[in-house]
């Protein structure tokens, strides 16, 4: 948490105080899922087996490979190294890129078997859940491209650390909501 | 951070990734019984805790923000695997 210089910066408590905001609006969707599921336990386990494990466990993959990238990042601009810094974060951002690729393929796939959010009410937050997570992973995705952008255009370790630092921050959220999300949504039901 | 930091985020990339398959073929192959969903969310407890305190080094930020991260895991992952213990035990 310690900046550049080894002081705490400025950025990194606004946005840690929206990545609490925004975790907190997740528990509470977690918590009318796990609700609406002890309802309709049985529907809820059936929906769930419909969707493909694989390709959420791949995702997990994705995004924890791309969190990883993007530490190095971090470290790379807390040397100063902006090389190293446009490096990652453009590894991070190819990486990335591939849960974008999973996930309209797995959409795509739901939609052609006739599945959408009105289903029923698992696959009602199956779409507003995985949507609204969707969301944060391509304003994370700007967020790394912007990153990439503006290293290549002012020194990493000075004014442009908070900034690095803070999209860090946020990438990693998108990685942790991903991390409760996916074991809670396919793998509850397994049998 | 020195070298042996980024050695630290290699190795909890790796951790997180084993224990991403790990969780996966549980589930997939019911490998621990009826204890298979409660600790394929304890993995999944340890995975965002690491994220947390190593990827976002909540570890070297003040105990508020750890705290909030770490309460934030535990209530999350306590309260999924609470509802389908309790869901199941119903059934």
């Amino acid at each position: 948490m310690a900046s550049a210089r080894g002081e705490a910066t400025v950025q990194t408590p606004a946005i840690l105080t929206f990545i609490v905001a925004d975790i907190a609006a997740f528990g509470l969707f977690f918590a009318f899922f796990m609700i609406g599921r002890g309802a309709q336990v049985a529907l809820f386990d059936r929906s769930a087996a419909l969707l493909n494990a694989d390709v959420g466990m791949l995702n997990t993959l994705i995004l924890v490979t791309s969190s990883w990238l993007v530490v190095l990042a971090v470290d790379g601009a807390r040397r100063g190294d902006r090389r190293t810094v446009r490096t990652f974060l453009a590894l991070a951002f190819v990486v990335g890129a591939g849960f974008a690729v999973t996930k309209v393929i797995e959409y795509g796939d739901k939609v052609s078997h006739g599945i959408t959010l009105l289903t029923n009410d698992f696959f009602m937050f199956y779409f507003v859940l995985t949507g609204i997570h969707f969301l944060h992973f391509l304003i994370g995705m700007g967020v790394l491209a912007m990153l990439w952008f503006k290293a290549g255009q002012e020194a990493v370790d000075g004014p442009l650390f908070g900034w690095i630092e803070s999209g860090g921050l946020y990438w990693h959220m998108v990685d942790l909501l991903w991390i409760v999300l996916f074991p809670m949504l396919y793998l509850l039901g397994r049998r | 951070m020195k070298r042996s930091a980024r050695g630290t985020a290699n190795l909890v990339w790796l951790s997180l990734s084993v224990a991403t398959l790990c969780s996966w073929w549980m589930a997939e192959h019911h490998g621990a019984g009826v204890w298979t969903v409660l600790l394929v969310m304890l993995i999944a407890a340890a995975k965002a805790r690491a994220v947390a305190l190593h990827f976002m080094e909540l570890k070297a930020a003040p105990l508020i923000w750890r705290l909030v991260f770490e309460g934030w895991v535990l209530l999350n992952t306590a309260m999924i695997a609470g509802l389908y213990w309790f869901t199941q035990a119903r059934a």
